[in-house]
């Protein structure tokens, strides 16, 4: 990738992470002040000298709460999104390699540090014995890249290289800034929404069953759209973040495998590598649904990555293994013949 | 009036342009210069490196002595060469040096595979993986100053560049080329194990 390519790769991830969050607040604002709006239309008719157990709902709290709490979210998955993706996972730092294993694998952290210009991630290492790789941190001098154990035991030298150089790629297109931060708020979200869920078909039913008739209040229409599109904007909300976090990710997967290809100048060890973590059985069980994007090979859909089409495509959080291998094969032909690796588009 | 006016606006456009072009050389200068400290980091390791290995080694192989000598040998040229090598002068030799240095390495490893015991029993297994992975630095970081080096090479020789090449004491440097093809041959396995002359 030349570096006109690379940087407006980068600028491009930087303006996506600043929309992403703009939505978030967005999204959380509507929540809150529409929810004020409603309850607002629905207390017009109280008189203002009523009594007690009658209110009238004037000052939108619920908005501000909801945008004040989306920001503290916001900003703490931004701070903190990185070390509570590493801490679910269950991965320890490797500091002082013990065995000949970690020793290669801190060995090949640094030559990759090297070919791609970058500070030296730190290395993390997850109890798992599926072999599967991910980068995430917030930008490129706090990255961290974490390898499973099984994919230690499982890659040559060559081929555990060429995972990390696509790790690495991660990291120096600001891939790992965004995918970190989808991550973090589409777990927000998930987690919001559900609460959310619960509250409105349990109270609501409560309350329809207590029968709290009688409130004449203005715009009944107006009242019932709103409500409408209140309710199914918090029961769309995960399902819409979770599909835009796979398509962030999917397209990026390409460039990360080509420009790990750069790195190496071997594209032909990652195909081999990827060949094998996608023959590896079972799920990877430490990682989580939420963190599913940024791993090498996504460690739940396996059987989605298989298929081509509509659906597969719209679900999965990574491209078709056989496509994936398929290009970098191609590259390892096109670098025989020509001593070149195609730039990375 | 007017034509002082444009007069003078050319002047300060010169200006501008020469203070940022000069900047830009320095720091792509600056540039250069780093990238070839990241070579002549690793370069040191590996020099480092070998004598523990030639020492874990030695006992085991006391007949293959001229591997090991030409491995010292090489070793130590390469060390002296790197001492009063610049981007400026002397990549060349410095880079024909390191080729000898890899080629005698690579006849040791060759000699080492066939002592099953020594990598099972010392940290033999242990130095390799070093080397193996400082020859990966060597080659990554040569990759990345001959990328910077060309840049700067380049710029500092384009036309209006070059006027100002000599106020920010830009110098052509040379590229880190591998011309001895011998790198690149794989090495040759003697097995009569008759001894060298």
């Amino acid at each position: 990738m030349s570096d006109a390519n690379l940087f407006e790769q980068q600028r491009a991830n930087r303006r996506r992470s600043a929309i992403l969050v703009t939505v978030f607040l967005l999204f959380f604002a509507w929540i809150g002040f529409g929810g004020d709006l409603i309850f607002y239309l629905q207390t017009t008719g109280v008189p203002d000298e009523a009594s007690r157990d009658s209110y009238r709902h004037v000052i939108p709290w619920f908005g501000i709460c909801a945008t004040l709490l989306a920001a503290a979210m916001a900003w703490w998955g931004w701070k903190r999104g990185s070390k509570e993706i590493l801490w679910a996972t269950g991965a320890w730092e490797l500091i002082e390699p013990s065995r000949p294993a970690e020793n290669v694998l801190v060995n090949v952290v640094e030559e990759m540090a090297i070919a791609s210009g970058l500070p030296r991630p730190t290395i993390w290492i997850v109890p798992d014995k599926d072999p599967n790789a991910f980068a995430t941190g917030t930008d490129v001098a706090e990255a961290h890249v974490a390898v499973t154990e099984g994919l230690l035991d499982a890659l040559t030298r060559d081929e555990l290289q060429g995972v990390i150089a696509h790790e690495m790629a991660h990291v120096r297109n600001y891939d790992v800034k965004l995918m970190t931060l989808l991550a973090a708020l589409v777990g927000v979200m998930a987690l919001i929404a559900d609460g959310t869920r619960r509250f409105i078909w349990y109270g609501g039913g409560r309350r329809r069953g207590g029968g709290g008739g009688g409130k004449k209040g203005g715009g009944g229409a107006l009242v019932a759209i709103l409500l409408i599109a209140w309710v199914f904007s918090i029961l769309l909300a995960p399902i819409v973040s979770r599909v835009l976090a796979l398509g962030v990710s999917r397209k990026r997967e390409f460039l990360a495998d080509a420009t790990a290809a750069q790195f190496t100048r071997n594209p032909a060890a990652l195909a081999s590598a990827l060949r094998k973590v996608e023959d590896a059985s079972g799920p990877t069980k430490s990682i989580k649904q939420g963190t599913a994007h940024l791993c090498i090979a996504d460690p739940i859909g396996r059987r989605l990555t298989h298929k081509e089409g509509r659906i597969a495509n719209l679900l999965a959080t990574h491209p078709p293994m056989a496509v994936r291998i398929a290009r970098l094969k191609a590259m390892a032909y096109q670098y025989d013949k020509t001593g070149k690796i195609p730039e990375a588009v | 009036m007017f034509m002082t006016w444009v007069f003078l606006a050319l002047i300060v456009g010169a200006i501008v342009w020469a203070v940022s072009a000069y900047n830009k050389l320095i720091a792509l200068k600056g540039e250069t210069i780093n990238a070839w400290k990241q070579i002549d980091v690793q370069l040191k390791r590996r020099h480092d490196l070998i004598p523990n290995l030639v020492e874990a080694v030695k006992g085991a192989m006391e007949f293959e002595r001229g591997t090991l000598e030409e491995v010292i040998q090489a070793r130590n040229q390469a060390v002296k060469i790197q001492a009063d090598t610049l981007p400026t002068g002397g990549v060349k030799q410095l880079a024909a040096a390191e080729a000898a240095l890899s080629s005698a390495l690579g006849r040791l490893n060759v000699v080492v595979e066939r002592y099953p015991d020594l990598k099972a029993t010392s940290n033999v297994g242990q130095l390799q993986e070093e080397l193996t992975s400082t020859e990966n630095r060597v080659s990554f970081a040569r990759q990345l100053y001959n990328d910077t080096a060309t840049t700067y090479n380049v710029k500092q020789q384009q036309f209006p560049w070059n006027m100002i090449a000599g106020f920010a004491k830009a110098e052509t440097v040379e590229l880190w080329e591998i011309t001895d093809e011998k790198e690149r041959e794989v090495p040759k396995v003697d097995l009569s194990m008759k001894p060298k002359q």
